[in-house]
Formats: C-alpha cells, structure tokens, sequence
C-alpha cells in the first residue's frame, strides 16, 4: 500500500470503470433516440417523439455525469502517469488533441438544442441535433479507442534516441488494426447497453400495466435492437479481437484462458477457477479443441500456454483476467439467447403477455454493464505487465514525483465523489422513470 | 514549428480564458444579481448554452499542449498534483450543479446548487490565476525535468516557493475579479430587467478593482520575474498585444459609459486575451521556468515532441479549429438577444 503504483492503477481504473457506466449508455442511446426520430419523421406518429423525448431526458442526466467523470480521467494522463505521457505525448496526444477539436466541440454545442431545442427547433432541425449529438459521441469513442489500441498494439510509431516514443505514420496509427475491432466491438456493445435499458424500460411499465403504447413501442424497439447488436458483439467483432489477441498478445490469450500447458487440440474452458500457484484449473469443464479454432481457425492449431513465456512477461492479475473474459463471454452468450426468445415472442405478437419473459428482460439490463466493464477489464489486465505493448512497462510509467499519500488521497476523495454522484443520479433517474413519458402537451402518454 | 505550436497551445489557452470566463463570472456574481428562482433560471440561461462547449476549449488546449510539448504537461501536472486535483474537483462540481439544477422543482434543492454553483465559480479563477502565476513566478524544475512543490511554504519568493505565495495569490485574485467583471458586462448584455441593473452596477465597481489590480500584479511580476520585461524591447508580439490589451480597456470604459454592452463585453475579451498574449510573448520561448537554474527550464524547443507529429497535428489543427469557431458563431447567433427565463421543464 505504501507503493504509489498500487495507487495509480487503483485509481485509474476505478475511475475509468465508473466513468465508463455514463458513456456506454449515451452512446448507445445516442443511436436509438436517432433511430427514434428518423421513425417520427418517416410515419409523423407522434409516440415515437414521445418515446424520443423520454430517452432524451435520460440522455441528458447520463451524459452530464459522463461528462464530469470524463475529466478526471484526461488530467490523469498528466498528473499520475507523467512518464508515460513525457515518453509517449507526440503520438496519443495526436488522438486526444483530436477528440476535443472533433468531437467534444460538437457534441457540446448540440447538447442542449437537443435536450431542450425541440419547441424551438423544426422537426428535421431536432433530428439534426440528435444526428450530431450521435456523430459527436461516437467520434470521441473513436479517439479513445484508437488512444487504447496503440497501447495494446503500437504501430504508426519510432522510438527516437532520446528514448521517446514519436509518431512516424499518422494513418497507420489513426487506422491501427486494432482500433477498428476494438472500436466495433465497442460501440455495438454500447448499443447492446442501450437496448437493454430500453426493453427493461418497456418490459417494467408493461409489468405494471401503464403507458401501455410507450411499453409496447419499447420493448419493440429494445428487443429487436438488442438481439441485432447482441449477435453482431459477439460474430464477428468479439471472435476479430479475440484472433487479434491470439496473434498479437499470446500470453495474454493463455490468462485469460488460465492455459499454462501448451499444445494442439486446445480446450475451451467453460467453467473452471484458476490457481495460479499450482499452475491448473480446478474444477474444469471444458469442450475439446474448441479454442484452437476460436483462436485460430483450425481445430488442431498449437494454443500456447503461459509456461511457454517467462514469467516476468505475465498479466499479474491472472485470476481477475480469467474471470473477467469468462463473465464477458458467459453474459454474452446470455443475451443473445434472452434477446432472441423475446424477438421470437413479439414475431408471434405474444411478448407483453409473456410475464416471465418480461421479468427477465426487467432484470437483465444490468446484464451487459458487467459485461462492458469485463471486457474492459480483460482489455487492460491483458495488456499487463506493459503499459504500451512491448514498449513500456506499466511500473515504467507513472509520475516520478507523486507518492503514495498524494494519490491515496485522490483516490479517496474520487470515492467520496462517486459516491454522491450515484446517490444523486438514482435519485434523478428514479424521478424520470416515475415521471414517465410525457407528450409535447405536457401531459402523460399511453395511460390505461 | 515549435515556435508556432507555443502560440497555437497559448492561443487556445487564452480563448479558453476569455469563454470560461464569462460563464465562471455568472457564477461568481449569480448569488448577487439574481436573487430569486426566475432571475437565477434567467442567469443559468444566459450561459447554458454555452458553458459545455466553453469548457472544451479547456480540454482542446490540453490535448494540443499534450501532443506540442508532452514535457511540459507531464511535468506540469504531476508538479501541481493536489492543486491541479482541487481544480478539476472543482470544475466536476461546477457541472454538475448548472446541469442538476433545474431537475427538481424545490427552494431547497436550488438553494443547494446555486451555493455550489458559486462557491465553484469562485474557487476555479483563484486556482486558475494562481496556476498562472506559478508559471510566471518559475517551479523548482531540477537536472530531471520534474518537480515536487508543496501547496505553501512562507508564501515569499524563493528558490522553493509553494504552489501559493503572496504572488500567486495575488494573481488568482486578480484572475478572480477580472472574470467576474468580464462576466457582470456578458449579464449586462444578455438580460433585462433587475438582474441587468444590478450586472450593470457591478460591473463599474468590478472594473475600477481590475485596474487597480492590474497595476499591482503588473508591478508584482517584476519583482517575481523581472526577466519578463526584459523581453519587451525585443518581442514586437508582446508590443501588438500590449495594444490590443490597453485597446480593449478603453472599449470596456466607453462600452459602460454608453451603455453598450456587448461592446464592452468584445472590448473585455480583447484585454483578457491581449493581457495573455502579452505574457505569452514576454515569456517565450519559456513555458515553465525554473526557480533553481535558467538551464533547467522548459521551453518550446527542448520540451516538444518530434516534427513529424508537429506537423501532422498542424494539418488537423487548422481543419478543426475553424469548425470550433464556426460553432460558437452558429450558438450565439441561434441564442442572440436577450435571454429570457424558460418555462419549468424547458431550459434551465
């Protein structure tokens, strides 16, 4: 506890997750109001206003808390890792330095002609707000991920003599392989968010029997986007990154797996608890060859296993990074399968009758923020002990003249924060849900 | 291209100043020109739309510090850790009170953000202007290229001063009044009725303190930097500024007096921003000076990244940048005239 390490990881990680929760849910949002208006235009059925001014609400609260918890996070780069900001400025502050010029600037300008510009704005004028809104969201998710991508695969760079690493190829690293995988699976995942919060929306008042129209369009809308984007997560975006973690990060594939023995015809592993110390996994229940050709393509190709690195080149945290992969990917497969009986129950016109189907729907939208947060975690666990690939280690990289009290001390005070940010948006969002959605008249849509 | 990438990064810096800077002066001034729920959704308008984006310009500037001259933010940041923590604290606070606000139709809930919203609004030009004076005054950068510097030490000048001394101080104070009076003629010309008399009657008291103040930390500068003035013969830039800073002044004065005030308010932006320039030509090519030896300071030739991301950055900067000016002008003209309180429900 007394190294500072310990310190600036916790930090930026725990604020990073929480951060995270605001953002994957606006982004995904970001695309539905979108989808939400397009429909209102088309069909000029004012429910899909209502449905959209509803999301918007939601929207707004989500994005001011990603907006204050997103900050933290920049500073961070500076303050807690000023090694591996001095080292590696020339080329992450290119992404960075865009997402504010590109991103941020537009996203901040329309926010508020969307949240409150409907009255003001025409029809077309208020769909342009959300379509930038959407635009500027999913721009900034781009630059991060690119940020992210070169740390866990460097390409586009030269290490100068003085030892810093300098940017050589602007599109290679602005198109970094990874990034584009990474970058897919990103932000269909935070569809995947978004979906579900909407089928839990409309999969609750419908439990209850209000707003019976908004429900209905709801638990359309979220199930049919769900399922779509629940498959597209997984084939072909989850399998690209997990073959470009094979190819690029071997022995971060073997953690996440807990292989240690290499070999042809690699098991999956199902189920199983990892221990470390003694090298297996206890309690296995594995299904035989499946990783070689998850991994790569053939049933018999070789899986490394992590007695094959040394040792030193080892995610430290080799159990949290088996657990992690394994929930993003048990979680997955659930949601697919959930997402799918609800889009066959609503083919056949039967999904509001369906209560259990609807409980399930109601109780499963926390179902991919654990997912999301996993699969960040398995993201950076993985990419221990390094904090650029091959590159720089993570001990390497933090701010020389902060110590431990100091960080201690912002770590904590970041809990205290978080901790009232919370309280404060269940106590707004719970306002919202009880508001429930409301016509341009101001009066409540759809009760029965 | 390192020269030029010193004046992009203080350039933004210095737009930054000048757009946060009205809306931190709303806040400072909001408990004392608006007094009741109407007039304080009436402040909260005025600089709703464009609180958000102006804080952007915050973040711009860091990402074109970051990839122009890595050093000088690793160094930077981790020197000022807890003072750079209160700020962005700060600054998370601020948000969240202008955004939460209007959520809930309660006298005490209101009460409660508008005390936040203020005290933020106060504490964020302090720590600004204090940050500004560190860079004026020098930290002590070692053979290293870091430092460690305590919040305060006997708040004199010296080789190991603190984050705040009587001159950093002096600075955020300074910082302090000069926004709220930039504020008070944006209130001034954005709103009607008693929050304008009131904007309009603070800001002649306000703008007679930021000459007063002006002249002091003028003086003070030379006395914790006297190499600043030094430069003056030699930085024709620092004469235009000088100019442009002592222009804006005087449009601020005529501005009161005829009662204009969007004129006053263009003529407060030009002497915030030429007062930056000014300091940014006085100090370059230093970006942190070095309490300890001259050859420990940082400086736009031996702290950038290399050329080809210099030059890369270049040709993002200048598509970007226009579309960043291109959305501030499309803002203030959709929310030209006056602002006026909106219904419950519809704006903040």
């Amino acid at each position: 506890m007394g190294d500072p390490l310990f310190w600036h990881r916790l930090q930026f990680g725990f604020t990073a997750t929480y951060h995270y929760l605001f953002p994957q849910l606006t982004m995904g949002l970001a695309l539905i109001i979108v989808v939400l208006k397009a429909l209102g235009l088309r069909t000029g059925e004012p429910r899909y206003n209502d449905a959209a001014r509803f999301w918007i609400r939601i929207f707004g609260i989500n994005f001011a808390v990603g907006v204050v918890t997103g900050i933290p996070l920049e500073f961070q780069f500076g303050t807690n890792w000023g090694n591996f900001s001095r080292l590696t400025g020339g080329v992450i502050g290119q992404t960075l330095g865009m997402e504010g010029m590109f991103a941020f600037f537009l996203e901040s300008s329309f926010l508020g002609l969307l949240i409150w510009g409907e009255k003001k704005l025409t029809p077309k004028g208020h769909f342009g707000a959300a379509l930038a809104l959407w635009l500027g969201s999913w721009l900034s998710g781009y630059f991060i991920v690119a940020t992210n991508a070169f740390m866990q695969h460097p390409v586009g760079h030269v290490v100068a003599v003085d030892g810093t690493i300098q940017l050589a190829s602007f599109w290679a690293f602005l198109l970094n392989p990874w990034a584009l995988v990474q970058y897919a699976h990103t932000m269909i995942a935070s569809v995947v968010t978004g979906s579900f919060v909407v089928a839990a929306m409309g999969a609750f008042w419908t439990l209850k029997g209000i707003h019976m129209e908004q429900a209905k369009l709801n638990l359309r809308v979220g199930s049919v986007m769900g399922f779509v984007f629940s498959i597209l997560v997984a084939f072909p975006t989850g399998d690209l990154q997990g073959k470009l973690v094979a190819k690029h990060q071997p022995i971060a594939l073997a953690a996440m797996e807990g292989r240690f023995e290499s070999g042809p015809h690699a098991g999956l592993t199902l189920i199983g608890q990892p221990n470390v110390a003694q090298r297996k996994i206890e309690n296995p229940i594995r299904v035989p060859s499946v990783l070689s050709f998850i991994a790569y393509g053939t049933f018999s190709s070789n899986v490394k296993g992590l007695l094959e690195f040394p040792e030193d080149q080892w995610p430290q945290n080799i159990e949290l990074l088996y657990y992690s992969f394994h929930i993003m990917a048990g979680l997955g497969t659930l949601m697919i399968v959930l997402m799918g009986l609800a889009v066959l129950l609503l083919w056949k016109g039967r999904l509001d009758r369906t209560r259990p189907l609807l409980w399930a729907l109601l109780l499963a939208f926390p179902f991919p923020y654990i997912a999301t947060t996993a699969g960040w975690a398995v993201t950076e666990f993985g990419r221990q002990p390094w904090l650029v690939y091959g590159l720089l280690r993570t001990a390497q990289g933090a701010s020389p003249t902060v110590n431990a009290g100091d960080t201690a001390f912002t770590t904590l005070g970041f809990a205290g924060i978080f901790v009232v940010l919370s309280v404060l948006w269940l106590f707004l969002i719970g306002r919202e849900i009880a508001h429930g959605p409301v016509s341009q008249h101001g009066t409540g849509v759809g009760h029965e | 291209m390192n020269e030029l990438w010193f004046w992009l990064v203080s350039a933004m810096l210095a737009i930054y100043v000048v757009m946060d800077g009205f809306d931190f002066g709303a806040g400072i001034l909001h408990l004392l020109v608006a007094k009741t729920n109407e007039e304080r959704r009436e402040v909260l308008g005025a600089i709703g739309p464009f609180w958000d984006g102006n804080e952007v310009w915050l973040l711009a500037s860091g990402g074109s510090l970051f990839l122009a001259f890595p050093k000088v933010l690793a160094a930077g940041f981790s020197g000022f850790y807890l003072a750079l923590w209160l700020l962005v604290w700060s600054l998370m606070l601020r948000g969240i009170s202008i955004e939460f606000r209007s959520h809930v139709q309660d006298g005490l809930w209101r009460h409660f953000w508008d005390g936040t919203f203020t005290v933020s609004s106060v504490l964020l030009p302090v720590l600004f202007g204090a940050a500004l004076g560190n860079v004026l005054r020098g930290v002590p950068l070692d053979a290293t290229g870091t430092f460690r510097m305590p919040l305060w030490t006997d708040f004199r000048l010296g080789p190991h001063p603190g984050v705040l001394d009587w001159y950093t101080v002096l600075i955020g104070l300074f910082a302090l009044v000069t926004v709220a009076a930039h504020g008070s003629l944006f209130l001034a010309w954005k709103t009607e009725g008693p929050v304008h008399d009131r904007a309009k009657a603070l800001s002649r008291t306000l703008w007679g303190l930021v000459l007063v103040l002006w002249i002091l930390a003028s003086y003070a500068t030379s006395m914790a930097n006297p190499a600043v003035y030094r430069n003056l013969p030699r930085a024709p830039l620092a004469w235009l500024a000088t100019f442009v800073f002592l222009g804006g002044l005087a449009v601020v004065f005529l501005g009161l007096r005829r009662e204009r005030y969007l004129l006053a308010f263009l003529g407060s932006g030009a002497f915030i921003l030429g007062l930056l320039a000014a300091t940014a030509a006085n100090l370059y090519p230093v970006m942190l000076k070095s309490t300890l030896a001259p050859a420990f300071d940082l400086t736009a030739l031996n702290a950038s990244a290399g050329a080809h991301g210099l030059r890369t950055g270049l040709v993002w900067w200048l598509i970007g940048f226009p579309l960043a000016i291109g959305y501030v002008i499309f803002l203030f003209r959709f929310h030209r005239g006056k602002v006026k309180a909106a219904g419950e429900g519809e704006g903040y």
